[in-house]
């Protein structure tokens, strides 16, 4: 589903990611965890196609297209989702009206017409009841005075309204209360099918205890140092992260 | 400003101004050029009785007194009043009975623009004056209107019909002496629409003019009078188009607004005038004097405006809040894109007691547009009481344009609340960037964004222009982003 190779990045001139390697397949949950400042972040950037992200050597394969010269939307319209580490305000635009010109604009790419009102508000309350989304917020503006927990909570409710194949969550863990954060692993482990698959980025090994990976994969100064099951995480929770430092 | 997000506004390309096309129709127009006999023959052309010409000439013989104002922040070429045509009129029978008469190009024009004349197509509740170069070419639902004595028609008919009327309000809000534009409006204005509310009566549909300049090197001198007697109500629509040309056209009109006791009048206004080309060539010069006066006590008048158009505007509807109790209310959204400039704003004059006012400005600059918010806030000694808040936002998008604000307030009562709000904000690559990741492309989420931001004005309007705004906006900024 996703095949990265030797890929290189650089930001205004910087390079961040210095040769990743990462296959997905369908069905699976990889973590990716590392320190502040490893570039997670944007790897996931990087994937989603932020033009900021310049990619100097390498490529990205997903569905056995290579994204090199693919737009950010055909990618998400292509079932790629990415949940923000920081989710953006958006003054003025009801979640309500944002969700619907999403649905239909992917409606559209897949040659369909738009959503019924109905079925749309069927589809609204099913997914907020999902994800434990308040009622209230859908009518608000997109993340517009939502507190951190609710910003994220509402990334995981985007995630279930467009169902996409691959979904990229960006630390949507962090920040969280325990419980949030057992909704937030159990969104994950509801939408979780055959066809499609997960990777988690995470600062802690918290989540991991809800959501169980096939992978887990540690990002270290721009390179992926260590990639083994969900006893890595383990490991690297009880040594922490100055045993890689040591290791490199 | 980083090299991605220069590089997503070199992107710019103008898209197309859809209502830029020119009916081929025989017009009976003047030569070009402005004297004296050229007002009379105006008069002479409707028919008017003498105190319109008198006004007229009075109008124009102080015109020739003033000089072009230099205040506002706005480059504005030399303009040669000589070689402007002052009357051009589509070629018509001199009276229509039923729509059969109408020129079937002229409704073909009117078709295109989306404005059907024909009463049995139109939407629902909304009567309609259209306007092409110097005359009214149509008004529908009079009929019905006139049941509940309700007078919409042409201003040439009503100063005919209806002169106790005319002579008593015309220029009693804006004088002829009130500012170089309104003079020559006073001088040459030709036709516009004409509203008088009885008392006690809803107007039960909203009342809309649409003003089209067609004729190359013409100016449009409309003007428009809204009466409401006590207790009455109306909501009233204009909406504006031209065709492209590559040189600019002049507009210069004038709206009085009177209110009395107790009634409320609702001005609503989408100008989409032809804003010039994407390297600023053509465009018309929109520079129009508006203003109500809240006569009567309790009496509210609202001005709500979406301003797309023109290469250049120079507007400021504004309130006189004569009456105690009174409330004035102005809702703004303005944008300008590629060489457009635009200095508008409003004042609100308090002169009544616990008169109130709200001033909301959403100002969206792009390309390199220079877009400047202008407001007075005025309380005389004899207002005590009076609240006012401001709000004035500004959007912009790329670096190669302007926003500018100058609130000015003057207070001569210690009684008066008055706040201010202001805020500056440019379109983020990272919302745009968040909405395509969830498959919306650019030029949407540019459209979702702008009318995000202008949502606290686009409700403001009536339902179906909110639409018809909202869609505009999203042209206008067509390929400004992405
Ligand atoms: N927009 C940006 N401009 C400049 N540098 C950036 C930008 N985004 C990230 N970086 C740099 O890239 C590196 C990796 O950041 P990031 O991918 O956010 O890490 P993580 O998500 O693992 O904490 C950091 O050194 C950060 O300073
Ligand atoms: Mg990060």
């Amino acid at each position: 589903m996703l095949e990265i190779k030797n890929l290189h990045v650089n930001i205004e001139g910087k390079e961040i990611l210095k040769g990743i390697d990462l296959h997905v397949r369908a069905g699976e949950i990889h973590a990716i965890m590392g320190p502040n400042g490893s570039g997670k972040s944007t790897l996931a950037s990087a994937i989603a196609g932020k033009d900021i992200v310049e990619i100097t050597e390498g490529e990205i394969n997903y569905m056995g297209e290579n994204l090199k010269d693919m737009n950010p939307e055909d990618r998400a319209r292509k079932g790629l989702f990415l949940g923000f580490q920081y989710p953006v305000e958006i003054p003025g635009v009801s979640l309500v009206n944002f969700m619907k010109t999403a649905i239909n604009e992917n409606r559209k790419f897949k040659g369909l017409e738009p959503i019924s009102a109905s079925e749309f508000l069927k589809m609204m309350n099913e997914k907020q009841e999902l994800v434990g989304l308040h009622a209230k917020l859908t009518s608000r503006s997109v993340n517009e005075g939502f507190s951190g927990g609710e910003k994220k909570r509402n990334e995981i409710f985007q995630m279930a309204m467009l169902e996409p194949l691959l979904a990229i969550l960006d630390e949507t863990d962090s920040g969280l209360d325990i419980d949030a954060m057992k909704i937030v692993a159990n969104g994950v482990n509801k939408l979780k099918r055959s066809y499609n698959a997960t990777i988690l980025i995470t600062h802690y090994q918290r989540l991991l205890d809800y959501v169980i990976p096939d992978f887990v994969h540690v990002l270290y100064k721009g390179r992926i140092v260590r990639s083994g099951e969900k006893e890595l995480a383990q490991e690297l929770e009880e040594k922490g992260y100055e045993w890689i430092e040591e290791e490199v | 400003m980083n090299a991605s997000q220069d590089k997503l506004l070199a992107k710019v390309t103008q898209a197309d101004y859809k209502y830029g096309f020119y009916t081929d129709i025989e017009t009976d127009a003047f030569a070009k050029g402005l004297n004296e006999d050229v007002v009379r023959q105006i008069s002479g052309k409707k028919n008017e009785p003498g105190f319109m010409l008198d006004f007229r000439l009075k109008a124009y013989s102080h015109w020739k007194t003033m000089k072009m104002p230099e205040w506002a922040h706005l480059t504005i070429p030399e303009i040669d009043y000589q070689d402007i045509i002052y009357y051009a009129a589509p070629l018509q029978k001199p009276t229509l009975g039923s729509l059969d008469e109408v020129d079937p190009e002229l409704l073909r024009t009117f078709e295109k623009l989306g404005i059907p004349l024909e009463e049995q197509k139109l939407l629902s509740g909304v009567a309609v004056d259209a306007v092409m170069d110097s005359i009214s070419v149509k008004t529908t639902f009079k009929e019905t209107l006139a049941e509940l004595g309700v007078i919409f028609c042409p201003m040439s008919e009503a100063i005919r019909e209806y002169p106790d009327l005319a002579k008593k309000y015309i220029g009693s809000v804006v004088p002829y002496t009130d500012n170089f534009f309104a003079a020559l409006n006073s001088a040459v204005f030709s036709d516009g629409s004409f509203c008088y509310i009885p008392k006690g009566v809803r107007c039960p549909m909203e009342l809309s003019t649409y003003f089209r300049i067609n004729m190359a090197n013409t100016g449009q001198f409309e003007r428009t009078l809204i009466i409401a007697e006590d207790d009455s109500y109306v909501s009233y629509l204009e909406g504006c188009t031209a065709p492209v040309r590559d040189n600019n056209q002049l507009h210069a009109a004038v709206v009085e607004i009177v209110v009395l006791d107790n009634a409320e009048v609702k001005y609503s206004t989408v100008q989409n005038w032809y804003p010039g080309d994407k390297n600023g060539k053509g465009g018309i010069y929109n520079f129009v004097t508006k203003r109500g006066l809240c006569k009567g006590d309790h009496s509210k008048i609202s001005w709500n405006q979406v301003e797309t158009g023109s290469a250049i505007t120079w507007k400021y509807p504004s309130c006189i809040l004569k009456g105690n109790h009174t409330t004035g209310e102005f809702y703004s959204v303005a944008i300008t894109n590629n060489y457009q400039q635009a200095d508008t704003g409003t004042k609100m004059i308090h002169i009544g007691k616990n008169s109130r006012s709200t001033i909301i400005s959403k100002g969206i600059s792009a390309g390199h547009g220079q877009n400047s918010f202008r407001s007075l806030v005025k309380v005389l000694k004899t207002a005590d009481n009076v609240r006012n808040f401001t709000q004035c936002d500004s959007l912009l998008m790329g670096d190669q344009c302007g926003a500018h604000t100058f609130p000015y307030i003057e207070v001569e009562n210690d009684s008066a609340v008055l706040e201010h709000e202001a805020t500056t904000s440019r379109i983020g690559e990272d919302q745009i960037f968040y909405c395509n990741q969830r498959g919306i492309d650019t030029e949407n989420a540019i459209g979702l964004i702008i009318n995000g931001y202008a949502r606290e004005v686009l409700n403001k309007l009536p339902m179906e222009f909110a639409v018809e705004a909202q869609k505009l906006l999203q042209i206008s900024l067509e390929g400004s982003v992405g």
